[in-house]
């Protein structure tokens, strides 16, 4: 882990040799200046004792001694390896050791986050009636009895289940649609004109939108849209722009730019000689875009569409600021507000239901964040699961 | 694409290739084949016109994004009485613009060096066959949804940061950045920072570590065969190689954190811009817009002013993303001599 076996044969004639005759051993010039393969483990014990005692000066605790622990850790492998060998060799130990710590430094939120949900949102979610019921009825006395009393804490997430569930499947009927089409045309159809380097530009483009900004278009377009509709027919006059479909457009325009994305590259990949073997026997390019080119490409597709789905799934603020947030079950998108799993985890943490009685809120919160975690996972393991299943065989011809 | 990739799909999509023609010359009969012919072309047109209005659809949505916000802001620089009152609306914005370039810089300066380590770490250091799902691992840091990092910051991460600021304040409070009082609940301008470092961290990462493995190998095996360490190696082969890519994914991380809503929301207990990073106050663009638009009666003048705010957050992420586009993009070109 700690040696690279290429030898320094620049510097490899450096006079420290010294140290290493006297114990007796004979090396051949090119490995006389390889470290022993335990070194870094009694650097890193060395100094994991010297760091709790240094940490223990100003008060112990586990983050002063991690900390204290990496740096000694670094500094003493490179004065080592300084005395020992050369100084190459230690800048180069010293960025070895710091590309390491680099990546536990990445891995520490990620554990962190994953174990603070998970351990403040299992209580939550084993109450009962999570997953079965909503909160209509629960009110701030309700809340205070729980956290006063210690009666069980009611209400569920059952409402924002079926709003994420109904916002995201109307996001992907619109955009699956619209991003298959554009990037086939861009794969079949384009040939390198401006339109279609425009339309390449823009996706890119497109996959930057903040997603308030994605909100507060869409909630703009549907209240314009609706006045133009009343304008028109007087019919929809009562509709407000507050609703479940257009919390849809909005996931949309984040999502489409995903899915043209990931299909393109998918669409590109498949090979020429089956589209040109389809046209040699006269089948016509619709049907050879339907029949051939899709199918073998269908798999990634499908995957991509799944990794689509589980980044808007998480979307907060578009929801926020175009379909409200109700206490109960809403099915219809048409109509009234709904909400969704992720707004509703924000606003038990905002608003708390009882705002002086606020742990139950924090723990249906906290609940409700584990089951969205467990959902967006699944569907990213569902999607390297369809990439890897369906995937075209890469052998058994 | 390589070789096995082709064989391989040509065999899995023979049955379909096959089955194509014959359904269709058996539908139209022997003799009537210009009568499928005629249809085939309707369904030909008809094909192509979909797929061409689908991709003209995108533009329209992206111009439709900029026109409804545009007109929609109208009322924020435009007053009945006042006339144009833009200077009224460049007071209440510019704090806020600033507020959300601090929160990104901050997310940025923390997060790229941990990034373009990890980066390399996946592709040059850790073994081969670890390299894939570590890879997996830190992706996961990407799906995690913003609410719950900012749940996590505003519970965990927060709280947990005070020591660190009444350390800062006390040892370093002549510096501008670390005076004033240190916040007692943590959620501050630098911990809304440290939230967005972890949330772009993956994005940087990604990107750099695509660059990075598409280092020549011939030149990282020439650096090592003439005696160079593996970081002089890194240094002499694989940076100058990927400069652009890092840049770019640097960019590609900026225009996330910019626009982030969420998690900024939660952490940060907003308030008035100050140059001090540890105690409560600085505002962004996103976080102001989600707790003043549910609240904001439809049609209001206070709607249109977090409608024009959002609009300059638009332009701004949007600058960057071209940008970010742009060096990849100069990139392609000169990565082509490979």
């Amino acid at each position: 882990m700690t040696n690279t076996t290429t030898p320094d044969a620049a510097e490899s004639r450096a006079p420290e040799d010294d140290s290493l005759q006297t114990r007796g051993r004979t090396r051949s010039r090119l490995t006389q200046n390889a470290q022993p393969r335990w070194q870094w483990l009694v650097v890193l014990a060395v100094s994991a004792v010297l760091g709790s005692a240094l940490s223990a000066l100003i008060g112990f605790n586990v983050a002063g001694w991690l900390i204290f622990t990496a740096v000694l850790h670094v500094v003493i492998t490179y004065v080592i390896t300084l005395t020992r060998v050369n100084r190459r060799r230690a800048t180069d130990q010293l960025w070895r050791n710091l590309i390491f710590i680099a990546f536990l430094i990445a891995l520490l939120p990620l554990v962190s986050v994953i174990w603070s949900v998970v351990s403040v949102g299992v209580p939550g979610l084993l109450a009962p009636g999570f997953l079965s019921s909503d909160m209509q009825g629960i009110t701030g006395t309700v809340d205070e009895a729980s956290q006063t009393e210690g009666t069980a804490v009611l209400g569920g997430i059952r409402h924002a289940i079926i709003g994420s569930l109904v916002i995201t499947v109307a996001a992907t009927v619109i955009s699956v649609p619209i991003g298959l089409l554009t990037s086939i045309y861009l794969v079949e159809y384009a040939r390198g004109g401006l339109l279609s380097r425009a339309i390449t530009f823009f996706v890119d483009v497109m996959t930057g939108i903040p997603s308030i900004v994605a909100g507060l278009f869409a909630g703009a377009a549907m209240a314009w849209f609706l006045g133009t509709l009343n304008a028109v027919t007087g019919l929809f006059g009562s509709m407000s722009s507050t609703m479940g479909i257009t919390a849809a457009v909005a996931l949309s325009v984040l999502m489409i730019p995903v899915v043209v994305r990931t299909t393109e590259e998918m669409l590109r990949v498949v090979p020429n000689e089956l589209r040109e073997a389809s046209f040699a026997l006269g089948v016509r390019k619709w049907r050879t875009i339907l029949k051939v080119v899709i199918p073998t490409a269908v798999s990634g597709i499908a995957s991509g569409v799944t990794l689509a789905v589980a980044r808007v799934i998480g979307e907060t603020a578009p929801i926020l600021v175009t379909a409200g947030y109700v206490v109960n079950t809403n099915w219809n998108l048409f109509q009234g507000w709904i909400t969704a799993l992720p707004v509703y985890i924000y606003r038990q943490f905002v608003n708390p239901t009882s705002p002086a009685f606020s742990e139950p809120s924090h723990q249906r919160a906290w609940a409700a964040a584990l089951v969205l975690i467990i959902i967006v996972m699944l569907l990213n393991l569902i999607a390297r699961i369809i990439a890897k299943v369906f995937a075209p065989k890469t052998s058994g011809r | 694409m390589a070789t096995p990739d082709d064989t391989s799909t040509r065999t899995s999509t023979d049955p379909s290739t096959g089955a194509a023609p014959t359904r269709s010359t058996g539908r139209g009969g022997s003799t009537a084949l210009s009568r499928s012919d005629s249809r085939g072309v309707f369904g030909d047109r008809l094909f192509a016109g979909l797929a061409l209005a689908a991709g003209i659809l995108i533009l329209a949505i992206l111009a439709f994004v900029v026109l409804f916000l545009t007109l929609n802001s109208g009322p924020a620089v435009v007053d009945d009485e006042d006339g144009l009152i833009i200077g009224q609306f460049v007071d209440y914005a510019w704090p806020l613009m600033i507020g959300t370039l601090i929160a990104s810089a901050i997310a940025l300066l923390l997060a790229t060096p941990v990034a373009v380590g990890v980066a390399l770490f996946i592709s040059h250091y850790a073994p081969p066959r670890l390299s894939k799902p570590i890879g997996y691992v830190i992706d996961l840091l990407a799906a995690i949804p913003s609410v719950v990092y900012g749940a996590w910051g505003m519970s965990f991460l927060a709280p947990g940061l005070v020591p660190g600021y009444e350390w800062l304040h006390e040892n370093l409070g002549f510096i501008p950045l670390f005076a004033g009082d240190p916040s007692q609940t943590g959620r501050t301008v630098l911990t809304a920072g440290i939230v967005l470092s972890v949330m772009v961290l993956p994005i940087i990462t990604s990107v750099s570590r695509e660059i990075f493995v598409q280092t020549p190998k011939l030149h990282e095996e020439a650096a090592l065969a003439l005696g160079a360490t593996r970081w002089e190696m890194i240094t002499m082969t694989v940076f100058p190689f990927a400069r652009a890519g890092i840049i770019s994914g640097i960019m590609l991380g900026l225009g996330r954190a910019l626009g982030e809503t969420m998690a900024v929301t939660l952490v940060l207990s907003p308030g008035l811009l100050t140059a001090s990073l540890i105690s409560s106050g600085n505002s962004t663009i996103p976080a102001e817009i989600a707790l003043g638009y549910p609240e904001a009666p439809p049609g209001s003048e206070r709607q249109a002013q977090l409608i024009a705010i959002g609009l300059v957050l638009f332009v701004i992420t949007l600058l960057v993303n071209m940008v970010a586009r742009w060096i990849v993009s100069r990139h392609k070109d000169f990565s082509g001599a490979n």
